[in-house]
Order: structure tokens, then C-alpha cells, then sequence
């Protein structure tokens, strides 16, 4: 048995200097604006990391300190957190970075204490566990979740200094995991006289949407699982309604209650808030379904395009009526559309990533995306949406929108399509 | 099988009667593909669950729906609910009911401006109980389970009917001095209610 020697002492105070000093640098850099990289000092690394060993194992996995990815804004109760987008690969959004939307705020739920109720039009009122759901045959799911409100900002008062976040950081997408609610409609007997039911969530507004009883014979889940662990906090720990497609606020987190019944509630979620103001002086209301959008997030303001020649333009594209069939990508500012390569397994209700290559020459142009589904739906551009249904509607804003390249190589939001 | 049938009578049942939801072009049908995949439960219910505790499901379940059915006893008259509103509302919402949109809505007083459901037009114009809300039982519904914001779910019947009668006043929707109680709840017509329409998807029920 050899002593150590002193250098491999000083490698491991190095590695565990450069680990503290690692997060001292980061917990001191500058809060970022709409995840915008804080031009702050860069972590330090020693010059050739080939040359010592490197750190240790560790319990809970942290991302490289040369990674910031951060939702904004932050800090509210009553209030949103968006997905960093140009900070993402893939379509899966890591759960840590999963937008936020809460009504009054994130509860504190012990999972041993939460329980689920089924009750109304049905033959047994039943109370579940979570321990209780996990016994029945789960299913897994790919599926995003769009707040209704992704892109108002953009729709309404487009600017140059938005970013991919700003525009359309509510959506995210998520593995989930979860048992079909039609089996818990079995468990119960629901009765074929059932039109609608409630949900209601164990947070301090017992947040409640009616949902049409279709839905739970479709595609419908109750979820306790993202991205192979349990829902985050922020999610709906421990668990929620996850209705595939639609928007996000009646995929009701912290589920503890569903009551069957012949009629919808009328909740304030759906009467007041999330109903669609008509130019007819009319409005819509129950309307679920999020429509085809896409958003280029590689480039994005504020990251330049450096350098002429060859750059991958990529982005995200979803649809809540089924499955991305098409993705356009135009590099003139609309004149032209040529279709991009989409990667990877394309499933219905969840995002894919498309890609074009693009030869910039060092001219100024506009980058634009329109999806397309399966039912033949297209993103239509600002203006034609503006032309339908008022500057003033309020939810469910699918217009094309793009990235000005400017002669330098900065980029800027286009929103006026 | 009596499961079996029964899950077929509902979807059936639900697809012909339910408008709002029998349009969703796209199935993924997860309910049928994966029952076939669940070999020896072959439709059977799993027995899981326990019977819910009738008192503690009766807490549980306050919720008020468009024709007031559940609405409790108890009475409130608007100008209890004036009192309350500055001790229990105004900090939030503000004393003159201006609130702090977007966290904090607009409560109290109607925008002339925004009369005539031409919110499309103007993204500025304030959506207000009422120039907008289409059913007063929301009200009642929403001030009981969720407000106030310190201290959610302790207002008593009487007090919730109180606000909702004073809410309702300032919004010229009842006469000020209103006394609210189940019935005469029920009874109240929004200004606007008609301009809603069901639709499955924005604009589809155009």
C-alpha cells in the first residue's frame, strides 16, 4: 500500500475547489432575462482537463456549469414561468424546465395524503390512492401541454428583442406515464347518462374545469409520471389530468376530484377566463383544441448567425388535433417554402423537430415555419388570424411567425406575417 | 362483460350527444387499443378504491353549477358585501374595485367602452363581471372555493352570497341594495350570457 502522493491530494482539493467554485459562479451570475445568457464571467475549468482527473460522482446530476437554461419570468404566484426553447434539443422538454402556469401557486401535497375521488353520475363513488392508481395498467404517452395563452405577447405587440421563450415558451413536452381515465370511468361505472365531468385540483383556488366525457374515452389520463419519475411539483405532483391536445389550463393539476354530471359547471376558468372574443361581438368558449404552430428556435434572437455558409434552422412543431404532417420552412421572408425534414418518430399531440439547412450568403432575409397536421390545418399568418378573429381575441394563437437576419448576422423577432 | 357493455353504451352515448367534443378529428383511442392489450384483465374492474366518506366528500363538494342547483341556505345583502369587500377584497382588488390585472382582475364597475361585447376590437378593453361573465352562480362559486386570496374557503355562506350581491350591484347587473339568497340568485339573467356559443375549437362554430 503506497502513501498517497501529494499531487493526487492536490488533484482532488482541485476537483473539489473547481466543483464549490463552480456553483459560487453560478449562483452569483446575474438573473437572465427571457433565459438570455448572462454575459457574466464563464466558469472556470483548468486549461487541459486531460491532465487530471476529473470529479466525482455525485447523487443528483447537475447541468454542465457552461449550461444556464432558465424559465422566466419567475418569482409568482398568481403567474407564468416560460420554457427556455432556444436552449432545447429534441422535443422532450427536461422537467426542470417545463413551463409553469398556476393560479395560485405550487401546493405542497404529501402523496400519502392525496387522494382522488370519482363520484356523481356513477354506479360506485370510489376514492383512490396513488398507490391504488399505480395498480392498474399503466400506459405511456408522449404528448405536449400548451397554455392557451402561448404567444399573446407575440400575436398582440410583436417586438425585435423577443426571443423563442418570449414568443412561445408555454409549451412543453413530456413522456408521461399514467392509467387511461376510461379505465377509472370502469372502476366506478360510470353512467351512460354522464355528458361532462368536473375536475377539481387540490390547489388554493380548487381549480375546476367541466370536460366533455368524449375525451375520457379517447385519449384522456390521469398522470404521475414525467420523463421517468414522478410529476414535478410544478406539474401536478402527485398527480393530474392529462387531456392530450388541449389547452393546458383544463389539464387540471393536483387532481383530487372528478364529479360526472349532465352539464358543464361554468366554472370562472371557462366563462371568464379562456373563452375566445369573436369580431361578431360573440364568443366561444370550450374550446380545447390547440391548433398547428411552429416556432424556427435555432437561430433566435438574441443569438447571431455567425458566420456565411451552411447553419441547421431548426425548431418545433405541434399540433393538438393529431399529428404533424408537414413542416415549411421559408428563407425569403414568405416568397418561397420548401418542406423541412422532420426528426426523429412523429406521434400524435406531441411536438416534433424539424430541421432545413440554409446557405446564408451574408444577405438580409426573414426565416419563417408553418406546420401542417394530419387534418389538413395550416398556421395561417398574423394577419389573416388578426382578419378572423380580432386583435383582441384573447386565446389559442397559432400565426406563422419568424427571424429577421440582418446583414451583421443579428436576429430579430418577425412577428408581422 | 356487463363492463364491457357499459364502457361501449357511454361512448356511443357521449359521441352522439356531446358536440363539444365529438369533433376532435384525431383519436389516439387509447382506451380501446390498451384494453385489447391487457390479456387476462379482460374488461374486468381491479376492485381498487375505497368508498368515499360522505362528510368528508360533502366538504369536498361545494361546487355551484350554471343553474345554481347546490346553491346552500343563507342570505347576504349587498351592502354586508360593501363591508366586506374593504376588509376582505380591497387589498388585492383594490378599494375602488380597479384590481391589478392580470394576477388581480377588475371587480368592480363596467367600462362603457366595453359595453357591447366588442372585446375582439380592443385587447385593452377590461373584461368585467358585468360586461362579460355569463352566469352569476360562477361568482357564488369561485368567491367560496378560492378567495380570499390570505385565507381561500373561509368566507361563510352569507358572506359569499353578500359579495356576490355587491359584486353584481357595482356591475349595475342588480339593483344596489340587493339581498341575495339561492332563489333570487338563480333568477339573475347576465347581460351577456347570450353572446357565448359552444364551440370545440376557436372559430369552428362560426
Amino acid at each position: 500500500m503506497s502513501t498517497p502522493d501529494t499531487s493526487v491530494t492536490r488533484r482532488d482539493l482541485l476537483v473539489g475547489a473547481a466543483g464549490a467554485l463552480g456553483g459560487a459562479v453560478l449562483a452569483g451570475l446575474p438573473v437572465s432575462v427571457d433565459g438570455q445568457e448572462a454575459a457574466a464571467a464563464r466558469p472556470t475549468v483548468p486549461a487541459d482537463p486531460t491532465k487530471l482527473q476529473g470529479g466525482v460522482t455525485t447523487q443528483v446530476g447537475t447541468r454542465s456549469p457552461f449550461e444556464t437554461p432558465t424559465r422566466a419570468p419567475y418569482g409568482e404566484t398568481v403567474g407564468n414561468s416560460l420554457t427556455p426553447l432556444q436552449d432545447l434539443t429534441g422535443v422532450i422538454t427536461p422537467s426542470d424546465l417545463h413551463f409553469e402556469r398556476h393560479h395560485a401557486g405550487i401546493p405542497a401535497i404529501d402523496p400519502e395524503r392525496h387522494t382522488l375521488t370519482i363520484h356523481g353520475l356513477v354506479d360506485r363513488p370510489l376514492t383512490f390512492t396513488l398507490d391504488d392508481l399505480k395498480r392498474f395498467p399503466q400506459v405511456v404517452r408522449t404528448y405536449f401541454i400548451e397554455c392557451s395563452g402561448n404567444g399573446r405577447a407575440a400575436y398582440r405587440d410583436p417586438k425585435p428583442d423577443m426571443t423563442p421563450q418570449k414568443v412561445s415558451g408555454m409549451i412543453s413536452t413530456s413522456e408521461w406515464t399514467g392509467v387511461p381515465l376510461a379505465t377509472l370511468f370502469r372502476e366506478v361505472g360510470a353512467s351512460p347518462k354522464a355528458k361532462w365531468f368536473l375536475a377539481e385540483g387540490g390547489d388554493a383556488c380548487l381549480m375546476t374545469r367541466s370536460v366533455p366525457i368524449a375525451k375520457a374515452y379517447d385519449d384522456a389520463m390521469i398522470v404521475w409520471a414525467q420523463n421517468g419519475e414522478p410529476l414535478r411539483p410544478a406539474q401536478g405532483y402527485p398527480m393530474r389530468l392529462l387531456l392530450p391536445g388541449w389547452e393546458g389550463n383544463i389539464n387540471v393539476k393536483w387532481l383530487r376530484r372528478l364529479e360526472l354530471g349532465m352539464a358543464p359547471w361554468m366554472t370562472r376558468w371557462e366563462t371568464s377566463k379562456y373563452t375566445d372574443p369573436r369580431p361578431d361581438h360573440k364568443a366561444d368558449m370550450f374550446t380545447f383544441v390547440q391548433q398547428p404552430k411552429s416556432i424556427i428556435t435555432a437561430p433566435g434572437h438574441p443569438r447571431e448567425v455567425k458566420g456565411r455558409g451552411w447553419h441547421a434552422v431548426n425548431g418545433l412543431a405541434w399540433s393538438g388535433k393529431g399529428k404533424i404532417t408537414r413542416v415549411e420552412v421559408s428563407i425569403d421572408g414568405g416568397k418561397s417554402w420548401s418542406d423541412a425534414e422532420i426528426l426523429g418518430e412523429v406521434r400524435p399531440k406531441a411536438a416534433v423537430r424539424f430541421q432545413q439547412m440554409w446557405e446564408w450568403k451574408g444577405q438580409e432575409t426573414i426565416l419563417l415555419s408553418r406546420a401542417t397536421d394530419e387534418t389538413g390545418a395550416v398556421q395561417p399568418t398574423r394577419t389573416a388570424l388578426i382578419a378572423k378573429r380580432g386583435i383582441g381575441t384573447d386565446y389559442h394563437f397559432n400565426q406563422i411567425v419568424g427571424w429577421k437576419v440582418e446583414r451583421t448576422g443579428k436576429v430579430f423577432f418577425h412577428g408581422e406575417t | 362483460m356487463r363492463h364491457s357493455l357499459i364502457l361501449l353504451s357511454c361512448t356511443v352515448g357521449a359521441l352522439s350527444a356531446c358536440s363539444a367534443s365529438d369533433a376532435t378529428p384525431h383519436s389516439t383511442a387509447i382506451a380501446s387499443a390498451d384494453y385489447a392489450a391487457f390479456g387476462p384483465m379482460d374488461g374486468a374492474r381491479l376492485g381498487l378504491g375505497r368508498t368515499p366518506d360522505k362528510t368528508v366528500l360533502a366538504a369536498m363538494d361545494t361546487d355551484i353549477d350554471a343553474k345554481g342547483t347546490a346553491l346552500p341556505a343563507g342570505r347576504g345583502s349587498a351592502e354586508d358585501g360593501k363591508r366586506l369587500y374593504a376588509q376582505q377584497c380591497a387589498m388585492c382588488h383594490a378599494p375602488d374595485g380597479r384590481g391589478m390585472p392580470p394576477a388581480f382582475p377588475r371587480l368592480l364597475g363596467r367600462d362603457p367602452k366595453a359595453e357591447g361585447f366588442v372585446f375582439a376590437a380592443d385587447p385593452k378593453l377590461p373584461h368585467t363581471i358585468g360586461n362579460y361573465w355569463p352566469y352569476a352562480t360562477t361568482l357564488f362559486d369561485y368567491i367560496k372555493r378560492a378567495m380570499p386570496l390570505t385565507a381561500p374557503g373561509s368566507l361563510t355562506d352569507a358572506q359569499v352570497y353578500a359579495l356576490t350581491a355587491y359584486l353584481l350591484a357595482e356591475d349595475d347587473v342588480i339593483p344596489k341594495g340587493t339581498t341575495l339568497d339561492a332563489t333570487s340568485l338563480r333568477a339573475v339573467k347576465m347581460p351577456y350570457v347570450d353572446r357565448f356559443l359552444w364551440s370545440d375549437e376557436v372559430g369552428a362554430s362560426r
